[in-house]
């Protein structure tokens, strides 16, 4: 697959299609791998990878790229198609001078998970049919997919891409069992008391880094409401418990309805805190309230939080819940 | 005379839309209804002005309830603001359900401008309800504590 993708992309920049190429670039380590925009063959041949490693989601990266002159080639994985087509809706990213290359993807491996089964000395990986190998100092073990995949990639709900120009590998289907809200049901049907306590848990080993804003390709404001002094709670490291819960509120409350879970904040979290149980506690209400929506889906649909229904549920509807 | 300073008294803030609820408070007032002093109304052009900001940062502030009221749904001057803040408020108050925080310090009501006794009844009432919770200690900003 990279080999594929890599002479496609050599392709295109050398017949002048597109000028520039987002895709993944190795790092100092096999599992360090950075987003990198590419501008020339010798570049790509060098640098370009495509392992399964190469959880990061690139779309976001396109609101600054695609203003450039000429076109700029992206490779989208599934997920990563949903929030550029959510970005084109948004006009955040003109779609004409995006050149969109789907590539088939069957799960990415989280290097702290292969690190938990005990597989140290990490330098190389490679995957085949839901097998990875991991190539260590040590000798090479294999190692299932399913059992070290990112936790974005565990609930996967598609397979398929959203929008895309052209396609390299397979296009895949949409996941029919993915339970993405069990979690979810599961914190709901605790005490207060006890989700309060988790979510102290989770919430008070934030360093405020903002690595979750950063790296969301919904989270696209070139001002930023923290950014701002005045908000209250601007500073980087959080003073208070309060600062941790509001900030988490907001930043999911901005995104809610134009999120698309692609997992990206649980992601790049460094303290593990799973963001994305934020986010899909907002879809699961907005699909249980207002109808089933997933952003980025359609081109054409209005976001739930920018429209509305006469018979739309009263606030005290949350009050009721949990009362039978 | 003493002053009994044991007894809690909540602090709400209420967000009243300028064109109804605000207009009905003043009716309560002007009908001598009683409601407790410890609402303290903040007018706003139109419930959908309300950012979910202003809730939180009404908490972090030292709030014990906050209590948000527009036009009936239909009625909003702007014609459609108070249904967007209704479906925000909705997500925003699941949330914070879902974080733990108790559910009955926040509450949207819609109070018409010809209905003084309403806004009345709805302060008694939160107030009450507010005062049995006791102190938001889950949501409140250590540092803004007097």
């Amino acid at each position: 697959m990279q080999e594929i993708m890599k002479k496609r992309a050599s392709e295109l920049l050398l017949d002048g299609t597109v000028s520039r190429v987002i895709g993944w670039k190795a790092g100092d380590f096999v599992y360090d791998i950075t987003p990198a925009v590419f501008e020339s063959a010798e570049e790509i041949e060098k640098d370009f990878v495509y392992t399964a490693f190469c959880g990061a989601n690139l779309s976001k990266y396109l609101v600054k790229e695609s203003k450039k002159p000429g076109k700029t080639l992206v490779f989208l994985k599934p997920c990563d198609s949903y929030s550029f087509a959510q970005l084109v809706k948004e006009h955040r990213v003109n779609r004409d001078s995006v050149y969109a290359v789907a590539v088939e993807c069957r799960g990415k491996a989280d290097v702290d998970k292969i690190r938990d089964c005990g597989v140290k000395g990490i330098c190389g990986i490679s995957e085949e049919n839901g097998t990875l190998t991991v190539d260590t100092v040590y000798g090479d073990k294999t190692l299932p997919l399913s059992e070290v995949m990112l936790e974005k990639c565990a609930s996967c709900k598609t397979r398929k891409h959203a929008v895309y120009d052209e396609l390299l590998g397979e296009e895949g289907e949409e996941v029919a069992d993915c339970d993405r809200f069990g979690k979810v049901r599961e914190l709901e049907s605790m005490t207060p008391e006890e989700r309060y306590e988790f979510w102290r848990g989770e919430l008070s080993r934030c360093i405020r880094c903002n690595a979750c804003r950063n790296v969301c390709p919904a989270c696209t404001c070139e001002k930023c409401v923290f950014d701002n002094d005045n908000s209250g709670i601007a500073q980087k490291a959080a003073a208070d418990s309060f600062e941790e819960n509001m900030f988490h509120i907001i930043r999911a409350f901005h995104v809610a309805g134009r999120c698309t879970d692609c997992g990206e904040c649980t992601r790049v979290c460094p303290q593990k805190i799973p963001l994305h149980l934020l986010n899909r506690k907002f879809i699961k209400d907005i699909n249980e309230l207002y109808g089933d929506y997933q952003a980025g889906a359609d081109p054409d649909t209005r976001p739930p939080l920018t429209d509305f229904r006469t018979t739309d549920a009263e606030p005290s509807i949350v009050y009721r819940r949990g009362e039978k | 005379m003493q002053v009994n300073n044991t007894e809690f008294k909540p602090k709400i803030v209420a967000f009243c839309c300028n064109w109804c609820s605000y207009a009905g408070a003043d009716l309560a007032g002007t009908n001598r209804l009683q409601y407790p002093a410890d609402v303290k109304i903040i007018r706003v052009p139109c419930s959908c002005r309300v950012n979910p900001i202003f809730i939180l940062r009404a908490f972090q502030r030292g709030a014990d309830g906050v209590i948000l009221c527009g036009c009936h749904p239909g009625d909003c001057h702007y014609t459609t603001g108070n249904y967007y803040a209704r479906r925000r408020m909705t997500l925003l108050f699941s949330m914070l359900d879902y974080l733990g925080i108790e559910k009955e310090r926040t509450r949207v009501e819609w109070v018409s401008a010809a209905e003084g006794a309403k806004f009345a009844a709805t302060m008694n009432e939160f107030v009450q309800t507010v005062t049995k919770l006791g102190r938001n200690r889950k949501l409140e900003d250590l540092r803004c504590r007097k």
